[in-house]
């Protein structure tokens, strides 16, 4: 197997095309819980386990259940009902071990449901890891790979936002600008920092 | 058979994960206060938050951990309150009835002193010289107050001022935090006298101002048999705890300043 192609995989998904920050995917609970460090981290673990799974389980079900039936057309309401069923048990299992957190997150923990980011990396899977000449065993790997690392570059994107929105919480903003304007500026920002990455080339 | 082939592929799906989610929800079952979705139930639902609480279900869960002493909803019926305090097994202490009231009788007759052309709202006029009104503290009548109320009862009248349906009136204060001149309080609904206005202004100014403001005379203070109201910075303030409603002041004003509410709710 090709080492360097699952290295190029993985940082791409975390830096260069960082979901939140170059495909703007999953913005909504970006700017909502990225207040502070310790709900942002959950957030992301949440949504990196999210994503491995359900990109483990979508690419069971599209390769062994939608391709041999060719109902390929079926994809996003299949793979949103993967996504939704994840998202329940993961609020469940959250009100069980950390309630604290389960509070500190409310609403956001069922709106990972409707999370773009966690549908795109799924869908982006299929188109990328989907080609004729791909093995079953790379096509799998390389998606499960694509999903957790797609999480770690959301989890960053989180905790740089939140750290950065920390100190801000301190300083004197324009009072028109203070909360979710200025967060929205620093994410432009962030994305145009971002950018940068785009240059490198494996 | 072309459709059907997709509805078996995702029902089975469906099934799996259902069966599945199941599983996962007994595995992490949490013991809930039974209680909370009971009382949830007979509160009214508004989420006016005028029990202090983040909404009816906060009221709810707080009642029955025990944080709350008593039910602080001011706008639940009486049946439902009891039920609720049976649910709970605590005594109920009553909490009185309070509605928004205008204490302010100026409006129309109230002169203005200059013409205001701009947003009509009362606290962006406000910032222009403290409003059209000549006095600081008389109502000017955009009806700022009538927008924030969830409940649609307040609408203004035909004399500049906010008149306020205390049948429709649950006592939640956002009016009262709308107002910029804080001519609106919450008093309680059973007495029936006000005084109209809250103006500071020397007797003399406020005579030139307004023709129903409160001069600080000092005739109902005297008259009061109870000692309700009191003379506070050129203006007459009512004590609701200690009004009996006799209504002896409301005939001594000499410019009407005093104001009733029927009170048949």
């Amino acid at each position: 197997m090709d080492y360097g192609k699952f290295m190029t995989i993985a940082i791409s998904a975390i830096f260069i095309n960082n979901f939140i920050l170059t495909r703007f995917l999953g913005l909504c609970p970006f700017i909502g819980v990225s207040k502070q460090t310790k709900p942002a981290l959950g957030m992301g673990a949440a949504v990196i386990f999210v994503m491995t799974l359900s990109g483990f389980i979508t690419w069971i079900v599209y390769k062994y259940l939608l391709v041999p039936f060719g109902l390929e057309y079926l994809r996003t309401i299949a793979f949103i009902l993967v996504i939704a069923v994840f998202v329940q048990a993961v609020e469940m299992a959250m009100a069980k071990l950390s309630p604290a957190l389960y509070r500190a997150m409310g609403i956001y923990i069922p709106l990972i449901t409707t999370n773009c980011a966690v549908l795109g990396v799924t869908v982006l899977n299929v188109n990328m890891f989907f080609k004729k000449d791909m093995s079953i065993g790379f096509s799998f790997i390389a998606s499960l790979l694509q999903a957790f690392c797609a999480g770690i570059g959301f989890m960053l994107a989180m905790l740089l936002m939140s750290g950065i929105r920390e100190r801000l919480d301190l300083t004197d903003v324009p009072q028109s600008l203070a909360g979710i304007p200025i967060a929205f500026i620093v994410a432009s920002l962030m994305s145009m920092a971002f950018l940068g990455f785009s240059g490198f080339k494996f | 058979m072309n459709i059907l082939l997709p509805v078996i592929v995702l029902g089975a799906l469906g099934i799996i994960f259902g069966l599945w989610l199941g599983f996962v929800q007994k595995l992490f079952f949490i013991k809930k206060d039974p209680r909370i979705e009971h009382i949830f139930s007979l509160l009214p639902g508004s989420n006016c938050g005028a029990c202090g609480l983040a909404g009816c279900y906060g009221l709810a869960g707080a009642l029955a951990k025990g944080e709350v002493e008593s039910i602080t909803c001011p706008i639940v019926h009486e049946k439902e309150r009891e039920d609720i305090a049976k649910i709970l097994g605590i005594n109920m202490s009553e909490v009185e009835k309070r509605v928004a009231t205008l204490i302010c009788g100026g409006g129309t007759r109230c002169k203005d002193n200059f013409q205001y052309y701009g947003i009509e709202d009362c606290n962006i006029a406000t910032l222009v010289m403290n409003g059209p009104k000549s006095c600081l503290s008389g109502c000017i009548g955009f009806g700022s107050c009538v927008k924030p109320c969830p409940f649609n009862a307040i609408r203004m009248g035909k004399d500049g001022l906010p008149e306020i349906d205390s049948k429709k009136c649950t006592g939640c204060g956002k009016c009262v935090k709308a107002c910029p001149k804080e001519i609106l309080i919450l008093a309680p609904l059973k007495k029936m006298y006000s005084i109209m206005c809250n103006s500071h202004d020397k007797g003399a100014d406020v005579m030139k101002a307004c023709k129903v403001g409160c001069i600080a005379c000092g005739k109902c203070v005297k008259i009061c048999p109870v000692g309700a109201i009191e003379l506070n910075d050129n203006v007459a303030v009512m004590d609701y705890t200690k009004c009996t409603n006799c209504g002896q002041c409301i005939e001594v004003c000499p410019t009407k300043a005093i104001g009733k509410r029927e009170t048949n709710v």
